[in-house]
């Protein structure tokens, strides 16, 4: 049985840069990725949106503090608030923080250099649209770039994330400072998640890992039931 | 307006111009490092600067999870 591939947009920020390798990625894993001009001010047709990584608006103030109010993320604000799935990956992380639709703040690395090198992860929840794929405790190795990464929540929030399964990934290595080694957190719905990972860089061994594609896979599966469940 | 780390947040910047001050020989503790927006506002007065720029900030130019802000403002006539 063939089943239909779903549509996933791609946000196209001015200073992204990991937007081609977001849309090639999930083009492999069997969806139909388009990209969404920052300038859009309606979603076509979507059953996903993706932030990619990059530095939307040279980073200036703080790293997605301009983005999100980028005239697309008004509309990716109500394709949230209706159930629609949106992953944000690096900067896309950082935009969906700003925009308050992920809890916390990626601030800078607590080294005060910049990261760039493979991680390893460990899975704490497998029962997101975005790691079905996965299970639980399960070690990733997934490459990270980034200056601005260190996830930072005060005491009384990351309690309460962390009592409702909010965290999604946390890095089993220290790597930028991060909260109790938080690498990814979904909203108090569960459509809405962010890491700080780049899943669309290791979707191929010959990239030295495909464990990014357990994470956007299980994102491309998840909006084929949804497309699916909408017919 | 004066943005900074809030009280309480690991500032790394602050700490590494602290140390690069300690090696100079200055005797410095707990630098922190923030950021300065001047900015013009037309407004009728004082009081509804202040209150227009305190929406500036809440909404963009500091994040109030890690961020604490001061205003200061200075009259221009003309």
């Amino acid at each position: 049985m063939s089943s239909p591939q779903p549509r996933i947009g791609v946000l196209r920020f001015p200073g992204a840069c990991d937007d081609r390798d977001a849309l090639w990625a999930l083009g492999a894993l069997d969806a139909e990725a388009v990209f969404v001009w920052h300038t859009e001010t309606k979603l076509p047709d979507l059953d996903a949106v993706v932030l990619p990584g990059g530095f939307s608006y040279g980073d200036y103030l703080r790293c997605g503090a301009i983005a999100r109010f980028a005239p697309a993320m008004a509309a990716v604000s109500e394709f949230a608030s209706d159930g629609g799935l949106v992953l944000g990956i690096c900067n896309g992380f950082q935009i969906l923080c700003e925009a308050g639709l992920l809890p916390g703040v990626l601030r800078r690395n607590e080294s005060l250099s910049f990261v760039c090198r493979d991680v390893r992860l460990v899975v704490e929840r497998a029962d997101t649209p975005f790691t079905t794929r996965c299970t639980e405790g399960n070690r990733l190795t997934i490459p990270v770039k980034h200056g601005e990464g260190c996830w930072y929540a005060d005491d009384a929030l990351y309690q309460e994330l962390v009592s409702r399964g909010q965290v999604v990934l946390r890095y089993a290595e220290p790597v930028n400072g991060s909260r109790n080694d938080v690498a990814g957190v979904v909203n108090d719905k569960g459509n809405v998640m962010g890491l700080m990972p780049h899943p669309e860089h290791a979707v191929d061994p010959l990239l030295g890992s495909a464990d990014g594609a357990l994470i956007l896979s299980s994102l491309v599966e998840s909006a084929r039931e949804r497309a699916l469940a909408a017919v | 307006m004066l943005v900074r780390p809030k009280q309480g947040i690991l500032d790394p910047q602050g700490q590494a111009v602290e140390s690069s001050l300690r090696q100079l020989g200055f005797s410095v503790g707990d630098a922190r490092v923030g950021r300065v927006v001047d900015l013009e506002v037309d407004s009728a007065d004082a009081a509804a600067a202040r209150a227009e720029v305190e929406r500036m900030c809440e909404q963009l130019l500091a994040n109030p999870l890690i961020e604490s802000y001061e205003i200061e403002l200075m009259d221009d006539e003309g």
